[in-house]
């Protein structure tokens, strides 16, 4: 749309395309063989990346945006919403997203950092972000900066939902104790969360985040997600968790079902039946800290 | 019927507490759907917004497509934004080959007809049938109505620009479709336009 009546890129826009994807599972591919899985199991977007977070986890060196030509393909095999990830603070990694036309941006974590200090301002852009967040404060500084979705960070590549937990259950439980605060409380509240006061007042308000919230890191199973779900989360994203297990087709089913079904334990042990071998996992403890990539983002 | 309908929201996947909202604030009771049981408990349906290949699948993993193409020709009202217009049309082009709908307004959707997210846009809409100012129209990779059948009524347009003539909009009987999402708007005018046409129907 080229007319001047039509309006591209409006926070409504941006923020809606994700109340759409919400109750869904997003799931990450690395080739239209994994894409056409994920579409067919019913998920409701795929991320289109070089290499899972396991497998960047165990090869190491610099983790960058996936070749066009890989997103491109992808883009062309599935209808469903595609994302893409591009490196904390690589502006000019999310051009190239936008230039290729995928439908959500992932500054990510899960690839090396291109600034320390600053993350993209995402305003700038016509297609929406969604950024990770360990908490509160660094949730409310990514949507200060523009990001239109926020997911828990967890510890990707690991098939262990513990951080995923934690992350989950801080955001959700500063939100209730942000809503308990009295007016002048939130002064001080802002400033030690390292938000901007004025977001904090309408989070304060509202008790609940002005955009959709998902869980990621390290869900696995059909039960990750149900318990991610009943935790707060709008929807899932899962990474490694399908494709790095024993049958990515069953286990991408099981998932997407747990998660519409997440408060009824019947239909979640139904599918989480016969699933085959679940990833391998590395527990989150034994990760050096300084290898986390939950540390990465400030 | 003087009481409130109930109106349940198909709960499958998309932007169901927008919905919710917007039904509670036009005087419907409201429950989510997701099973047979839940279905038989209203009186009437909103089909979210959301990803209608997913929509389909999971109507059609839980078993619940034969129960609402059942309270489609009973005359269940239901209304649908976005994904719920093309769950409640006859055709569907660009879907995927897979794909089924509920049925039973008689129009031909295309998916994704406006672009890409980066496509994504808003524009004023006038609905005539409900009256009052201008819809904020927000289409989110939204479809567009391709063909009408002579029993649907066309309730909007895209006034201007290169889409202008695009039917976004359409009733036929007790079933209403839109291209976009009052939902998320805070615009209530087409929900309680669809409780009083259930309130009508009862």
């Amino acid at each position: 749309m080229t007319d001047s009546s039509a309006t591209t890129g409006t926070g409504r826009v941006k923020r809606g395309m994700a109340d759409m994807l919400k109750g869904g599972v997003i799931m990450d591919v690395v080739n239209v063989e994994q894409a056409k899985i994920a579409e067919d199991a019913g998920a409701v977007a795929v991320m289109a990346l070089e290499r899972v977070p396991a497998d960047i986890r165990a090869e190491g060196g610099v983790s960058r945006m996936s070749d066009p030509d890989m997103i491109d393909a992808i883009m062309a095999e599935v209808s469903i919403p595609v994302m893409a990830k591009a490196r904390i603070g690589h502006f000019a990694e999310a051009q190239i997203l936008q230039s290729l036309g995928v439908d959500y941006i992932d500054e990510s974590e899960v690839l090396t950092p291109a600034d320390y200090a600053n993350h993209i301002d995402k305003w700038n852009f016509t297609i929406p972000f969604v950024c990770g967040a360990t908490n509160l404060g660094e949730a409310l500084r990514r949507i200060n900066e523009g990001a239109a979705m926020i997911r828990s960070k967890g510890e990707a590549g690991t098939g262990d939902v513990s951080n995923a937990v934690t992350h989950m259950r801080t955001i959700r439980a500063e939100l209730r104790r942000l809503s308990s605060m009295a007016p002048d409380e939130l002064y001080v509240a802002a400033k030690e969360m390292q938000a901007p006061y004025d977001l904090v007042v309408e989070v304060a308000k509202a008790g609940k985040l002005p955009v959709v919230l998902f869980t990621a890191g390290g869900i696995a199973t059909p039960a990750d997600a149900a318990m991610m779900m009943q935790l707060g989360a709008d929807g899932v994203f899962v990474g490694s968790g399908i494709f790095k297990s024993g049958d990515p087709a069953r286990r991408a089913h099981a998932v997407v079902q747990a998660t519409v079904h997440f408060d009824n334990p019947d239909v979640v042990a139904k599918v989480s039946r016969g699933l085959g071998e679940a990833m391998v996992g590395i527990n989150v403890a034994d990760i050096p800290v300084h290898h986390r990539l939950e540390e990465r983002g400030w | 019927m003087t009481s409130a309908p109930r109106v349940g929201v198909l709960s499958l996947q998309g932007d169901v507490r927008e919905h919710l909202i917007a039904l509670q604030a036009s005087g419907a009771l409201t429950s989510t759907v997701r099973t047979r049981e839940d279905l038989a408990a209203v009186d009437a349906l909103v089909i979210p917004g959301g990803e209608s290949t997913t929509m389909s699948k999971l109507a059609l993993i839980f078993d619940l497509m034969d129960p609402l193409r059942d309270a489609v020709a009973s005359g269940m009202p239901m209304y649908g934004s976005c994904a719920g217009m093309i769950m409640l049309a006859d055709r569907v082009e660009d879907g995927r080959p897979d794909q089924k709908t509920i049925g039973g307004i008689d129009i031909t959707v295309r998916r994704n007809a406006f672009g890409r997210q980066v496509d994504s846009f808003e524009i004023p809409i006038t609905i005539e049938a409900i009256g009052g100012s201008p819809f904020e129209g927000v289409f989110i990779r939204a479809p567009w109505v391709e063909q009408v059948g002579p029993s649907v009524d066309v309730l909007a347009r895209i006034e201007q620009g290169p889409r202008a003539g695009t039917i976004v909009a359409v009733q036929h009987e007790g079933l209403l479709a839109t291209s976009f999402h009052p939902e998320i708007t805070g615009d209530h005018r087409v929900h309680q336009f669809f409780v009083e046409l259930v309130r009508q129907r009862a």
